[in-house]
């Protein structure tokens, strides 16, 4: 199987799709001339023109405005945003557009739009460029909301987002554009990954961890130091965080008994309390231990390089969860 | 007299001579007809919410009929259209009928939108009538797509987009005319200036009280117009309509009207006085399209009093009809959210609701 980054997996995907459907555009900040911010669009002005990769203005409200009412008239838009920090300013749009308009007439609409682009921290950006924006998006019904961690998963995801005639928002990693990954070879066929579906990126047995995006690789990295100790550790990537995939993430639990849920924004109402939330509302019995949460910690995003450090999760963080879990130390 | 600075009352007793017989006798007919159905119908929704059969915020198109009605008359089928949330008059004119709007004033299932959208949000898509929405100037994007896909498909479908010169004070219109003239499409933005936004006069909002002028500001065509004179509406907005559908250019118009009840059904409207609302009344659109046809000899006394008991009779039938329909079933509370919910539930993962 070819090895590509995440980055060009993306970019296939939208190319594959672009190609697919004359309906489907691109729209953002510096997709076309300048190939995209984190060059995820590049080569698509060339091979599809203007008219379908569009260049826009410094203006997240409207053109994720533009991009709803050209969907409830039958297009399929594809939303970039230059990061979701930015995203902000379009969140009326969202929230109360995209996220709405289905049953605020009655079902007369579907919305197949996606919103795209890198969110949460990167590396030394302060607060304004860190945010990590998925519990907000979560919290909204009307939408879903999807994080891959690999090029593959970025790929088969991608193309189901743009598919799906609901809003998608797909949240990527500025961090994890280069990264590489097995992604099988466009001439092998269309290769699509449901929505709605988490993947066991490690099989365990003593201990559930729950993650996505680039927390996946602080749980890999724990469950690495783990197995030197000898706990095996099941490392589920929900992939697509709203629709939940309840069934495998209880399948999961129901065989560790222990959950430690990874995430890269605050604690407050976080991801993680949902899902300890549902864990021990519905598996009570389950539980061999309260479900321990590793977040960010509560407080924006400091510049400095040691401050960020502590403020982000890390590897280690997720390993002492995990043991905390365990009752070992 | 007590009139906003701007608003100039409507100098003659009926229509420009000229823009109404350009408009020509059956268009004047039929706007006459339908600014007396949004009419009746607006006063009988007036009494279903005094008599609590209609809830939430309720804003009322009395006295503003000439604007939906003379810029839709010089729209064609396939053309899409989309206002604020006072969109009853304009959902009545583009799609839906008063039946199925006073249901949905009333909650139930047989409303435009099933009872889920209310006053506020009023669509009937496939008429090409987009709502209807709750958040000031958030639907002039959506107006700018539409008319971005039409271009995209390469259709001559032009869109109308209707909205309070509240909303103009938003970053929202800013960003959204500027695409529009940037990208040249097919929009036509009629600012409602009815001088208040709320309780708020327009010289207490924005530093331009001329806002059409603001047009300029974007390259953009802008043009003013009596509000009041549903002849000159369709006359401008016909033009408007021509340079989008053959030129895909877009244009801004400003149409100065005024609103004859206050802005909800809870506002007593104490920040104008009694003298003003009087002096607009002389110049109702609904008397001055009379006036024309009379003038004209295009219709008889007797016409016009069956056209508005017409009027009035279905707004009554819209009233029965709604009155007598069905809620929602709560088992349907989940509808309408996710065309595929893969496995989701409105209520999962919270303590079920009491379903009695
Ligand atoms: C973004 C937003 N802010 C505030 C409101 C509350 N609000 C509803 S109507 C209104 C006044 C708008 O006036 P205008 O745009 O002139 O329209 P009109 O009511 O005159 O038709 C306000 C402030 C809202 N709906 N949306």
């Amino acid at each position: 199987m070819p090895v590509i980054t995440m980055r060009e997996a993306l970019n296939q995907a939208l190319d594959e799709e672009m190609a697919r459907d004359p309906k489907v555009f691109l729209m953002g900040e510096e997709v076309g001339e300048y190939q995209g911010a984190y060059k995820v669009s590049q080569g698509l002005l060339q091979k599809f023109g203007a008219q379908r990769v569009v260049d826009t203005p410094i203006t997240e409200l409207s053109f994720a405005g533009v991009g709803v009412g050209a969907a409830m008239i039958g297009l399929r838009p594809v939303i970039e945003m230059m990061t979701f920090n930015f995203c902000i300013l379009a969140l009326d749009q969202i929230f109360n557009g995209a996220a709405k308009l289905r049953l605020m007439s009655g079902g007369q609409y579907h919305i197949p739009i996606v919103f795209r682009g890198p969110n949460g921290p990167a590396h030394m950006l302060s607060a304004q460029h860190s945010t990590a924006t998925e519990n907000w998006f979560c919290n909204v019904p009307g939408l879903k909301v999807v994080s891959p961690s690999t090029p593959a998963d970025a790929k088969g995801l991608l193309k189901a987002a743009i598919r799906d005639d609901d809003p998608v928002i797909f949240l990527e990693s500025e961090l994890m554009y280069a990264n590489t990954g097995e992604v099988p070879d466009p001439a092998a066929g269309d290769f699509v990954i449901p929505l709605g579906k988490a993947d066991v990126k490690r099989v365990g047995k003593d201990v559930t961890i729950l993650c996505w995006s680039k927390a996946v690789f602080h749980a890999l990295g724990a469950a690495a130091e783990l197995a030197k100790d000898g706990i095996e550790a099941e490392v589920v990537d929900l992939r697509t965080l709203r629709p939940l995939d309840v069934e495998t993430i209880y399948r999961s639990v129901r065989k560790t008994h222990r959950v430690v849920t990874v995430e890269e924004g605050s604690p407050y109402a976080g991801i993680g309390a949902e899902l300890a939330y549902r864990i021990q509302h519905d598996l009570f019995d389950e539980l061999d231990a309260p479900v321990v949460r590793v977040t960010a910690l509560d407080v924006p995003m400091p510049y400095a390089e040691n401050l960020e450090n502590l403020v982000l999760p890390t590897p280690r963080d997720v390993a002492a969860a995990a043991r905390a879990v365990l009752y070992r130390s | 007299m007590g009139v906003p600075s701007g608003h100039k009352l409507h100098e003659q007793d009926r229509c420009d001579d000229a823009a109404a017989t350009a408009f020509g006798r059956e268009r004047m007919r039929e706007a006459f007809q339908q600014m007396s159905k949004i009419r009746r119908f607006e006063e009988r929704a007036a009494r279903e919410y005094a008599s609590g059969h209609i809830s939430g915020f309720c804003h009322l198109y009395i006295g503003q009929e000439a604007v939906a009605v003379g810029a839709l008359a010089a729209t064609k089928a396939g053309d899409h259209v989309i206002t604020a949330y006072r969109d009853h008059g304009h959902a009545l004119i583009r799609g839906c009928t008063p039946r199925n709007t006073m249901a949905e004033l009333m909650g139930k299932v047989t409303g435009n939108a099933r009872g889920r959208g209310g006053s506020m949000h009023m669509f009937a898509a496939e008429q090409g009538f987009h709502g209807g929405h709750g958040i000031v100037g958030a639907h002039i994007p959506l107006a700018t797509g539409m008319g971005f896909a039409s271009k995209y498909q390469g259709k001559d479908d032009v869109t109308l987009c209707f909205f309070g010169e509240g909303a103009l004070n938003q970053g929202a219109f800013y960003e959204s005319l500027n695409l529009a003239s940037l990208w040249k499409l097919p929009v036509i933005y009629v600012v409602e200036n009815n001088n208040y936004a709320m309780g708020t006069a327009l010289e207490r909002a924005s530093a331009v009280t001329d806002l059409y002028k603001k047009a300029e500001g974007f390259a953009m065509e802008g043009v003013l117009l009596d509000g009041m004179d549903v002849a000159k509406t369709w006359q401008v907005v016909d033009q408007a309509v021509a340079r989008a559908r053959t030129e895909s250019r877009p244009t801004f118009i400003e149409a100065r009207c005024y609103r004859f009840r206050g802005h909800s059904m809870s506002d007593p409207a104490k920040y104008r006085t009694n003298q003003e609302v009087e002096a607009f009344k002389q110049v109702d659109p609904i008397a001055l399209c009379r006036q024309s046809l009379i003038t004209a000899g295009w219709a008889t006394e007797d016409e016009l009093e069956r056209w508005d008991e017409e009027a009035s009779e279905a707004a009554t039938d819209a009233s029965t009809f709604a009155r007598e329909s069905p809620a929602p079933r709560l088992e349907d509370v989940g509808l309408y959210v996710y065309k595929d919910p893969m496995g989701w539930t409105p209520d999962e993962a919270t303590f079920p609701h009491r379903r009695d």
